[in-house]
């Protein structure tokens, strides 16, 4: 069950020519050890990952590293050879150590250029703005990161991803030597992503060390030269990319090894229950055809904006196509809304859980029977307490949900286990068709294979699913069938087994 | 995997017990205001005061019930005393042109339906607006508010109808077995309301919408209608709010009771209703709305001016504000002491 790795120590550095090198790293939270003798180390212009599940520690070095927290006794610090200890914010920002963590902590009223200089502004004489210079200097570092952007828009206006740019802009208004992005590539598509790695590239090739903190398996081993595995508040090990696999990074990073094997299954005998055929919606995605037969998984890959959500919302009922034909058990099936998809037995487990999802403020029990609510109305027509406490009690035993108490909210629950609620509201309209539009984005490593688990045993017991990822293993070890769109078209099919994994990695992310 | 059960039958008896937190709590309060008034005010302990408060809370109880369901909707209906006049007015101009104090029983149904009619209508007019065209409720039912209001002004020329039949009128002043008639009708109103939000798709709904209307239609819960019907509800409401004031007041007059608007938003969360929608039930509110009214007798029998004594009924509301913060900090401390 555990498989673990041995690092490759001879990959790293003497501790001379390290830009940051920390040894004996230990933190203790009242009786709990956040951190357990971690080492860490960066040269100068290295881009390094650091990698774990959530809760394993990956905070508390970084606010140890920016000198929030102090270590316990027995630490070694050194930066550029020389001893840093009792290092605190301001002698962390001196030395050029800088975090942008994932809420960015920007101002939404100001301006680019004032949220730029901002803290340049701060403790000088006389105490003026000097709104000119601002923009000067705002404009310097922009153009060192090669973009361009309106310096007088404020940033409420401005889209994610360029509010990160302004977000790294600041953090190079101090001499940088050693910025921390935390899981900067969250809320941004493939494109920009794309932008936001050139970026992470210029900021190495100046010599800046930039350590990348991210859950996107595929995009650290692409931009990142080594990667560092914290496992439970203990040091893993650094190794590598080269020759780093997302499936062994996974088993470094939850120490358990995941039975990955490809799905071979016969299916052809098996009804069809959804048939696609030249379904278009301009501008959206254009003449797509498939079919999914009962029991079977198919993989729908594609980068963000390919037009996969569109298509799924669609044969959710909530958008209508403007041409081609879907058939549901061989009925022709027009949906005018969600509700009349679900009564056909249509579910969508929507990529965005914490808007559309699940109502996070209301209680596990509501947000459960939300979709079935028609099914608790009792004799004396009114909602049955006892069927929906009886419903609620039987899907979260079925699907081992790990809840305090059902009236509890769902948003106290983690994202493994409000992706199970989610199921659960589906699980109970009694679906034909399951479609699950990425059903892992804000869970665990490790919750995730919980999740499959019970996708498997859905469609061993007849379900057709459209899987929805853009993670190519995760399709490729969960479907039948692989289907890659984009631009709004199906550009290849793939039966995994046949088609190796890195040949349909390379076709979906050329 | 699926073999970890780690749930356990559920006991929701803690869910109950949390419920009846919220509604001991305001006895509580309620307790305390009678003692303090009991003990300062000649007289507050008397039949009098209980007829007094009786006959006075249907009236802001009947509005602060129509104000509930769009406030948990994450919304606001502040058409809500307008609404009540012209249902009032519906009906005065059924008794009126049917005999005026003559009016036989049959046009008095017809009066009452004549107002239902009136009232449901506003509310589908402003809840078909707010479901369809997503502008926020509070600048849909202001406009409405006005409309409705010029309405009743031009319609009664800026004066009042009165004269109603001695019957209707008991409707407002009458008592059985000692018990004050509209008092009955708020009673009712809150078991009906209270059903209807706990034990239906549409109250269900309410509470869904209220905290995230777009993850509730996602769900396929019907969400237009939920809403166009949370208004129409909250309209007829209003119009039960109108009947029971032109029966009380034997007249009807447009900008009559206007200066509710505001208490029922107040009674809705005291009654820990809250402000961002989603959570919100019927008892609490009806218990807050006695401890408003208690307060406000209290004051008049202090012999307090009339107008000090709304300022001193403001000043009252600020304290019971602060001390609850202050009690829930304290239980924070509480909490954090044993950690």
């Amino acid at each position: 069950m555990i498989a673990l790795a041995q690092p490759s120590t001879g990959q790293e550095s003497p501790a001379g020519t390290a830009l940051l090198h920390l040894e004996h790293i230990t933190k203790q939270f009242g009786g709990v050890k956040a951190l357990d003798d971690v080492r860490f180390e960066i040269r100068r212009g290295e881009v390094l990952c650091l990698a774990g599940e959530n809760g394993c520690g990956k905070s508390t070095l970084i606010k140890i590293i920016s000198g929030v927290h102090q270590p316990e006794k027995g630490a070694t610090m050194l930066f550029e050879g020389r001893s840093i200890e009792g290092l605190n914010p301001s002698t962390a920002r001196q030395l050029g150590i800088q975090v942008i963590w994932q809420d960015l902590a920007l101002f939404p009223e100001m301006s680019v250029a004032e949220n730029i200089s901002f803290e340049s502004n701060l403790g000088t004489r006389p105490r003026l703005v000097n709104y000119a210079a601002m923009k000067v200097q705002a404009e310097r570092i922009l153009e060192r990161l090669g973009v361009r952007l309106d310096l007088d828009a404020l940033l409420r206006t401005l889209p994610i991803a360029q509010r990160q740019v302004v977000a790294i802009a600041r953090a190079l208004i101090g001499e940088a030597t050693l910025v921390f992005m935390d899981e900067p590539t969250a809320s941004l598509s493939q494109a920009e992503t794309d932008a936001l790695l050139v970026i992470v590239r210029r900021l190495s090739a100046e010599g800046i060390a930039v350590v990348f903190v991210s859950h996107r398996l595929a995009e650290v081993l692409d931009v990142c030269s080594r990667v560092t595995v914290i496992r439970d508040g203990r040091y893993v090990g650094t190794f590598p990319t080269q020759g780093m696999t997302q499936t062994r990074l996974t088993e470094l990073m939850t120490g358990k090894t995941f039975d990955y094997a490809v799905q071979q299954r016969d299916l052809a005998g098996a009804p069809v229950i959804l048939s696609v055929k030249n379904l278009s919606r301009a501008p959206n995605y254009a003449d797509i055809s498939f079919t999914i037969r009962r029991g079977e998984i198919v993989g729908l890959t594609g980068r963000l904006g390919s037009g996969r959500t569109e298509l799924a919302l669609s044969l959710f009922g909530m958008s209508r196509p403007t041409g081609g034909e879907i058939t549901l058990e061989g009925r022709s099936a027009h949906f005018k809304s969600n509700r009349e998809a679900i009564r056909a037995g249509v579910a969508y487990v929507s990529e965005d859980r914490l808007q559309l999802g699940l109502v996070q403020p209301q209680s596990i029990a509501d947000n459960t029977v939300m979709a079935v609510l028609d099914d608790l109305i009792g004799p004396d027509r009114l909602i049955s307490m006892t069927r929906r406490n009886t419903l609620v009690d039987d899907w979260i035993r079925d699907l081992a949900v790990k809840i305090g108490h059902p009236e509890n909210a769902v948003s106290t629950l983690s994202g493994g286990n409000q992706q199970r609620v989610v199921l659960a509201k589906w699980l109970a309209t009694n679906p034909k068709l399951l479609i699950l539009d990425s059903p892992t984005v804000g869970v665990d490593v490790g919750a995730r294979a919980g999740i499959f688990a019970i996708v498997h045993r859905l469609a061993e017991a007849g379900m057709a699913i459209l899987l929805i990822s853009d993670e190519i293993p995760e399709v490729y070890f969960n479907a039948d069938r692989i289907l890659h769109m984009r631009d709004g078209r199906i550009v290849g099919s793939y039966v995994p087994g046949e088609t190796e994994i890195d040949a349909i990695e390379e076709a979906v992310h050329a | 995997m699926m073999s970890t059960r780690l749930v356990r039958r559920t006991d929701r008896g803690g869910l109950l017990s949390l419920v009846d937190k919220d509604v001991l709590g305001l006895l509580a309060l309620l307790l305390v205001v009678i003692v303090v008034f009991g003990a300062t005010a000649p007289g507050f302990l008397s039949a009098t005061t209980f007829t007094s408060v009786a006959f006075q809370l249907p009236e802001l109880g009947l509005l602060s019930l129509a104000m509930l369901m769009p406030i948990i909707s994450g919304g606001f209906n502040l058409a809500i005393t307008f609404t009540a006049n012209l249902s009032g007015l519906a009906m005065a101009y059924v008794l009126q042109s049917h005999g005026g104090v003559d009016a036989g029983v049959g046009f008095f149904v017809l009066g009452v339906l004549a107002a239902l009619a009136t009232g449901a209508l506003v509310g589908w007019l402003m809840g078909t607006i707010i479901a369809y065209t997503g502008a926020h409720p509070i600048l849909v039912s202001l406009s409405t508010m006005i409309f409705v209001r010029g309405l009743g002004e031009f319609l009664t020329r800026g004066g009042d109808i009165s004269g109603v039949p001695g019957y209707v009128q008991a409707i407002g002043q009458g008592t059985v077995f000692g018990i004050p008639l509209p008092l009955l009708v708020f009673a009712a109103a809150v078991l009906l309301w209270t059903i209807v939000l706990s034990r239906t798709r549409l109250g269900f709904a309410t509470r869904m919408i209220g905290s995230n209307i777009e993850a509730t239609r996602y769900s396929g819960v019907p969400t237009r209608r939920s809403l166009t019907l949370i208004y129409t509800l909250s309209g007829v409401m209003c119009a039960i709010a109108g009947i029971v004031m032109l029966a009380r007041f034997n007249s009807v007059r447009v900008g009559h009771g206007e200066s509710y608007l505001l208490i029922t938003v107040l009674a809705c969360f005291l009654g820990r209703v809250d402000p961002f929608g989603g959570f919100g039930r019927v008892l609490p509110v009806a218990i807050a709305l006695v401890i408003l009214q208690v307060i406000a007798s209290g004051l008049n029998l202090l012999g307090a001016n009339q107008h000090l004594s709304t300022a001193l009924w403001g000043g009252f509301l600020l304290l019971i504000m602060v001390t609850r913060s202050i009690w829930a900090s304290q239980v924070l401390q509480m909490t954090f002491g044993k950690r």
